[in-house]
């Protein structure tokens, strides 16, 4: 992190937000490169308390968390949807079959958390793609990779942070209902880049258990995708 | 008493020990520095009550029930594996053999997790039952009885249903008062869930493949479409009753956008489970 801040001028946090190759190679990467950028987020994001610029505003309490995975369902969506307008190369019917149902689930969510929070829904975000090349296979499946494993983790990360009011325990199991077909979303994925790797050690601990992230650290890496990035400042945190 | 110890030894079992202190790591800190100035018979008392305060909150035991539910599943699924892992060629080697090494592995380390957890908040850790793997209330010769010996798609069949079960049996208790007023718990229990749920997603890929037991022209996908279990047999449907619906919380999902079908907007959420339909769809695999 010190290198990367030394060898710019000015923060960290607007270089990284524009379409910027280093931050997407970390995203697409192992673990520990995310968390390192995550990070340096975090650590950026105390100096950037008082910035008005920092995105649309989630909210606070239960429909800020309900905004946050509408954010991220939104990105997934509209991800899958590129993903099969501009089909890559030689894309196997079989496969082709199963992307499409992922697309799918991925709008019924978006659209059903548009639809749960009505006039508190934040605004249509604008995807920002930069450089994926959708017509190569490995650079889709990777993406898809790690969307799907970041968007288990904020799933699993952001249970604790509902409210335990009876529309926080509906929230929650409707949370719970969407992370584990988002979890059989992303064992798919990984058989299809390479097959017995759907729960393999670079996802799941020693003890067995899948990624949980907070929203400060999945947000920093979604915001790399969206122009019109999004701010958790104001969401629970504990 | 050493408890630096202690909390090693745990930590070995779970690393997230002090992650799971996580507010009271500063004052743990300085209890350590401070520690040889304190009596050694007064430690144990703060010990004990530093992890009611991690593991019990607001539990009581409510929270033990709910783990040693989840427990006892893990033991069953732990079990299962292992047998089929011990069976002779029953899974082929190479892919398939791994695939199960990887998935027997994390049931085994959700035993021992599950079991630390538990003593660590002064609970008891139920005993492991006996099971009878062939589904017969200890006849050991229920409908599945040749799953972990010689039969590899009633075996394939027999997982994809212990895992599509687990899901649901997890995702049933996550908005439980005793678990949903203790955020560590149930962090953990949801970090479990969707790890159960990405070994069902490969089982079914698995199942896709072998071909056995799928009934003709059902295409079993990572997801579970309505409430088809694809497997070829009624024995396993209570596992997937319930999985059709297509409205959630009020909100109809079929055709929620243009071309989202029933299917898809079955398939999009995974339906919960309560304890006792869960434990009714175990029972027959517990020796009474």
């Amino acid at each position: 992190m010190s290198k990367i801040n030394e060898s710019g001028n000015g923060t960290l946090l607007p270089r990284l937000h524009e379409t910027n190759p280093v931050s997407r190679r970390n995203f697409l990467g192992y673990a520990g490169g995310a968390a390192a950028l995550a990070m340096a987020f975090t650590a950026c994001d105390k100096n950037d308390n008082e910035n008005d610029e920092d995105g649309i505003n989630l909210g606070s309490g239960d429909v800020g968390i309900l905004n946050y995975a509408y954010a991220l369902e939104q990105l997934e969506a509209a991800f899958y949807s590129k993903v099969l307008e501009t089909p890559y190369t030689s894309m196997p019917a079989a496969e082709q079959a199963l992307l499409q149902d992922i697309r799918d689930h991925e709008i019924a969510h978006r659209e059903f958390f548009k639809a749960a929070l009505g006039s508190g829904a934040i605004q249509a975000l604008t995807p920002n793609w930069g450089s994926l090349d959708f017509t190569k296979r490995d650079q889709v499946l990777a993406t898809a990779k790690a969307f799907e494993d970041l968007g288990v983790a904020a799933y699993n990360g952001a249970g604790k942070l509902i409210s335990t009011t009876t529309d926080g325990k509906t929230y929650l199991t409707l949370a719970g209902k969407i992370v584990s077909v988002e979890a059989r979303h992303a064992a798919y994925i990984r058989d299809l880049i390479s097959n017995g790797t759907f729960a393999d050690s670079t996802i799941v601990d020693a003890m067995g258990l899948d990624a949980a992230k907070p929203p400060s650290e999945v947000l920093a890496i979604a915001n790399t995708f969206l122009s019109t990035r999004v701010s958790g400042r104001n969401l629970p945190t504990s | 008493m050493n408890v630096k110890h202690i909390l090693n030894e745990i930590e070995k079992v779970d690393p997230d020990v002090y992650g799971k202190l996580d507010t009271r790591r500063h004052a743990m800190k300085s209890f350590f520095r401070v520690s040889g100035k304190v009596a050694l018979a007064a430690m144990p008392v703060m010990l004990g009550g530093m992890f009611k305060k991690a593991y019990g909150q607001g539990g009581g035991s409510g929270l033990f029930d709910i783990l040693n539910y989840a427990l006892t599943l893990e033991y069953l699924e732990d079990e299962f594996y292992k047998a089929a892992l011990a069976a002779p060629n029953l899974i082929p080697a190479g892919a398939a053999t791994g695939a199960i090494q990887t998935i027997g592995a994390h049931e085994t380390a959700h035993v021992n997790l599950l079991r630390s957890a538990i003593t660590a908040a002064q609970g008891t850790p139920v005993s492991k039952p006996t099971f009878d793997l062939s589904g017969g209330n200890g006849s050991n010769n229920g409908p599945f009885k040749d799953a972990v010996t010689t039969n590899y798609a009633l075996f394939l069949a027999v997982a994809q249903t212990f895992e599509d079960t687990g899901v649901r049996a997890y995702k049933g208790q996550a908005a439980m008062d005793a678990l949903i007023a203790n955020n560590d718990v149930l962090q953990v229990a949801l970090q479990i869930h969707s790890v159960e749920a990405r070994h069902a997603s490969h089982i079914r890929q698995m199942r896709k493949a072998n071909g056995g037991l799928v009934p003709s022209g059902v295409n079993v996908k990572p997801w579970i479409t309505g409430k088809q279990s694809g497997i070829d047999t009624t024995a396993v449907q209570a596992s997937y009753d319930g999985e059709e619906i297509t409205t959630q919380a009020t909100i109809q999902i079929t055709g929620i956008a243009p071309g989202i079908s029933a299917d898809a907007a079955s398939e999009a959420f995974d339906e919960p489970l309560t304890m006792a339909a869960v434990l009714q769809i175990v029972d027959p695999f517990i020796v009474p």
